[in-house]
């Protein structure tokens, strides 16, 4: 990837994103460290939490419109995707809390020992290493999508059908990381966490840094999905969605740009989990529910799909929204908006926030060219004949 | 000794204890072998539980089944016995007088586990002269798990005597486990017994069969070849509940999915809201079993007959108007009706738990439907045969409907041609109202049968949306013949993968197994072919 292809590839709303996920990501840590608590500008510790969940969302929201926007693969089982790499990161932090846990046993976390556990197992192993945890916070989720879209891909499962079932791949994860002998913790989860790379994860440095952390990498899938779509294959990508029988017959093997671009999408989501556990400080099979998978999706459509900036927009959007309603005197109103937003959305709205401005900017800068044409013509005495449409 | 049956002859002995306040007291041998009981020693309490069992005295079941329960209260001192009741009255075992008080120095008559055995033997020994069947039908059972030697009396005065066939059964089997166990019983007998067991052929007839002992070599013999033929038979049946349970899940995923497969499978409309409707269809049940309950009690048993077209009816009204309202600005955008449809699950599930609570509601069986019949070694509970054959009926209705009706045959058309359809002279738009208005409505009457057997809570849709799902993308979209298969298939797969896996790990196998089919056989088992395939 060249400077000039990066530069290339970055239009106007892109530029404006990227410049204010990046002075967030420095400003908003800088003011919880630097300034005084309780100073008008200083950010609540809770706030950068707060904020840093929503950045890993909008990283989620951004590996969905990838393949949303860009190949029309509507995945309901992203969320999967977001938990494994939330499960990665959280058996980090489990090996780290060592004695420090309840019954204080060095190797075995808590609920293993609780459930009598004598040792390890072995999928346990090498999560006390950070790079080998970091690693298979990528490795796990792309492993899954890689098979899971080779099977569906090669043989040509798409459209709802896709959907479906990858409702039910959610929905198999989520019964299946609820059983206690599946060996991570059941119902409760992973939680209880102490330290992540010798720091403590309660700390405000710890946390800012998480923030800061996560705006770099809401940064680094922005310009790799930029990469992505707007090079070569982006185009044959965009061919896919809008007509993938027809780019077939032009002999492009559709179905290694779709399981290459899943993969990505589920690597992208799986580093979100990863970033979104040590700031929530808790991952359980909850994450799996298909609910959650879907209100992903819902982000991108109300930001805008097919636009990047538009999903990771509507996935701050709508939390705040969802912290803002759910947490006053409109908390049990809060699913009817919820509900609303999806229906109004889909029949309103179809191509989101960012989309509709982009229409109309574009529509508005087509008529001042228009405009100007037709001054300058008329200034030459020549008369452009209409149009008919 | 089940706690069901404790509770039965605690009824039974207040009825006896209005017999005994009746009689006048007489002295004699009953007299004597009560007051056995106060001497504290085990060997006299044994005598003394044989001789008040084979007394006849009415007191005889009072006194034994306070013993039974602690409450038989001996002074050693006056050497006087009492049973005390539950309600803390009680009355002088000898005599059956009440009396107001008992000594300090009395104390409950002690038991050790030989005794009780024998306690339990003397109970249902003296149970089986009761004169309401299901009494002596239990009393029977009760012997034959406890087999008593000394029940054996009591197990032949009662064979004479008694003429229902199904409690004649169970005493003949009661004496056979008796027997078998008696060591002095002769060596035909033993053989006759280890036949009645082979007959009885269940698991408790194999325990005894199993733990009898040393017995003559012909015995054993017999009992080997009875235990073989037993064991196979067993697994035989435990398939055959597999089967039933199977064909009941199958009935029920049926039942949830059949309205998918209109909608989604004919209209091609990707309905999120479907277990939404068969919620309400649920909550229609419940509102309609309140006000019966309130105004009109006698009618409870109707309460399913009036409920299933209502639920229909509501269910049907608010499936129009969600297509009118939602669904035809999306047609030919299946991905965008799935996000609403979903938004539209969210709203209905909150707007019931605005109104009815999110805690579960009490929706009750009709008399009709409740209890269960025994077929050969299985259990079948009438709700799940109901509901099976009601999700058959509601299957046969529908097919009958779509092939013969002009509505019917209006959705077809539409379904494999709608412009041709539409240039035919065919309103397709009122086609589409209607048929999404029939594939709710009859979710709303699966909501229904599935209130019987189910939670009825805000949650009842969501836990059946993936599965109907499965059910309709795997028999084949467009094709209700492919959803019935897909439904028992699925139903019986799970329920034989559950006794190997465990519940949630067949649950898991299915999902996977429904996740490689799909990747063979994208369309399902019978996908449609030609063009209608791409459309």
């Amino acid at each position: 990837m060249t400077p000039h292809m990066l530069t290339r590839s970055l239009d106007r709303s892109a530029t404006i994103f990227l410049a204010v996920v990046a002075a967030c990501g420095i400003l908003i840590p800088l003011s919880n460290l630097l300034l005084p608590a309780g100073s008008f500008l200083q950010v609540p510790t809770y706030l950068v939490a707060l904020w840093g969940k929503y950045v890993c969302y909008a990283i989620l929201a951004l590996a969905i419109d990838l393949i949303w926007g860009y190949c029309g693969i509507l995945s309901l089982g992203h969320g999967a995707f977001f938990a494994l790499g939330g499960y990665a990161m959280g058996m980090y932090l489990m090996r780290q809390i060592g004695t420090r846990g309840v019954y204080g046993n060095p190797v075995l976390p808590d609920f293993m020992v609780f459930l009598n556990w004598q040792k390890l197992p072995w999928y346990w192993y090498g999560f006390d290493m950070f790079w080998f945890a970091a690693l298979m916070v990528l490795v796990v989720p792309g492993l899954l999508a890689f098979c899971f879209g080779w099977l569906a891909f090669r043989s040509r499962v798409t459209g709802v059908y896709l959907s479906i079932i990858t409702q039910a791949m959610t929905y198999a994860l989520l019964l299946a990381f609820f059983r206690n002998d599946f060996g991570f913790g059941g119902n409760n989860g992973l939680t209880d966490f102490k330290d992540i790379l010798g720091f403590n994860v309660q700390a405000e440095g710890t946390r800012a840094a998480l923030f800061a952390l996560s705006c770099l990498a809401l940064i680094v899938g922005f310009l790799i999905c930029r990469a992505i779509v707007s090079s070569k294959l982006g185009k044959v990508l965009i061919a896919v969605r809008d007509a993938e029988s027809r780019t077939r017959f032009l002999g492009y093997r559709v179905e290694s740009y779709k399981l290459f671009v899943f993969t990505v999408s589920a690597c992208m989501a799986g580093v979100a989990g990863a970033l979104y556990v040590p700031q929530v400080g808790i991952i359980n099979p909850s994450e799996f529910a298909p609910g959650n998978s879907i209100e992903a999706v819902i982000w991108v459509a109300v930001g805008g799909r097919g636009t990047l900036v538009g999903a990771a927009l509507g996935a701050v959007v709508v939390n705040y929204a969802k912290t803002f309603f759910t947490s006053g005197v409109l908390a049990p109103y809060w699913l009817f908006m919820l509900g609303a937003l999806f229906i109004l959305v889909t029949l309103l709205l179809p191509k989101g926030i960012v989309g509709t401005f982009n229409a109309w900017w574009d529509s508005s800068k087509e008529k001042r060219a228009a405009a100007a044409i037709a001054s300058a013509a008329a200034e030459d005495g020549v008369t452009e004949p209409k149009m008919a449409e | 000794m089940p706690a069901h049956l404790s509770a039965r002859l605690r009824s039974l002995l207040l009825s006896l204890f209005l017999i005994a306040f009746a009689l006048p007291a007489f002295a004699g041998p009953f007299e004597d072998a009560v007051a056995k009981f106060a001497n504290d020693d085990f060997s006299d309490t044994e005598e003394a539980i044989g001789a008040v069992a084979s007394s006849g005295n009415p007191l005889a079941l009072p006194i034994i089944s306070a013993l039974q329960d602690g409450r038989l209260m001996a002074d050693p001192d006056s050497k006087k016995v009492y049973v005390t009741g539950a309600d803390g009255k009680s009355i002088d075992a000898a005599t059956g007088q009440p009396v107001t008080s008992i000594p300090d120095s009395a104390s409950a008559v002690r038991l050790n586990n030989r005794l009780r055995r024998s306690v339990d033997a003397a109970v249902g020994g003296l149970t089986l002269q009761s004169p309401d069947v299901g009494t002596r039908l239990q009393a029977a059972q009760s012997v034959f798990k406890s087999h008593e030697e000394t029940a054996l009396e009591a197990v032949d005065g009662a064979l004479a005597k008694e003429t229902n066939r199904s409690v004649k059964a169970a005493l003949g089997e009661a004496r056979a486990a008796i027997l078998l166990f008696k060591s002095d019983a002769t060596e035909v007998e033993k053989l006759e017994a280890v036949a009645t067991l082979k007959a009885r052929g269940d698991q408790e007839a194999l325990a005894l069969l199993t733990g009898m002992g040393d017995q003559p070599a012909s015995v054993t013999k017999a009992a080997a070849s009875a235990i073989g033929s037993i064991q196979s038979s067993l697994a035989v049946w435990s398939m055959v509940q597999n089967a039933w349970y199977g064909l009941s899940l199958g009935s029920v995923l049926l039942l949830a999915a059949i309205g998918l497969a209109i909608t989604f499978g004919v209209m091609g409309v990707i309905n999120m809201a479907h277990g939404e409707m068969v919620m309400i269809g649920a909550y229609t049940t419940f509102v309609v079993q309140e006000v019966i309950r309130t105004r009109y009690p006698a009618l409870f048993d109707y309460s399913l007959l009036i409920a299933v077209p209502l639920a229909f009816l509501v269910a049907g009204a608010i499936g129009v108007l969600i297509e009118r309202s939602i669904i035809r600005f999306l047609y030919g955008r299946p991905l965008e009706t799935l996000l609403a449809t979903w938004g539209l699950s969210l709203v209905l599930q909150q707007a019931v738990r605005t109104m009815f609570g999110p805690t579960n509601r009490e929706v009750g069986n009709p008399s009709w439907m409740s209890g269960a019949f025994e077929l050969g070694q299985i259990t079948i509970t009438y709700n799940r045969l109901w509901i099976l054959c009601f999700t058959l009926a509601v299957f046969a209705i529908l097919l009958a409907m779509l092939r013969y009706t002009a509505l019917g045959l209006e959705m077809r058309a539409v379904t494999q041609n709608r412009r041709m359809a539409a240039s035919m002279g065919i309103a397709t738009s009122r086609v589409d109202a209607l048929t999404f208005g029939l594939g709710s409505g009859i979710a709303g009457i699966a909501g229904v049968a599935l209130s019987q057997i189910d939670n009825v809570s805000p949650n009842l849709g969501q836990s059946y949306i993936i599965d109907s799902f499965m059910v309709v993308v795997f028999g084949g979209v467009g094709n209700l013949w492919g959803t019935l298969v897909g439904a028992f298939t699925l139903g019986i797969a799970n329920k034989f993968l559950e006794p190997v896996a465990g519940a949630v790990l067949g649950k898991i196998a299915i999902l996977v197994l429904i996740i490689l089919f799909i990747q063979k056989r994208p369309r399902g088992l019978f996908a449609l072919k030609g063009r209608a395939v791409e459309a």
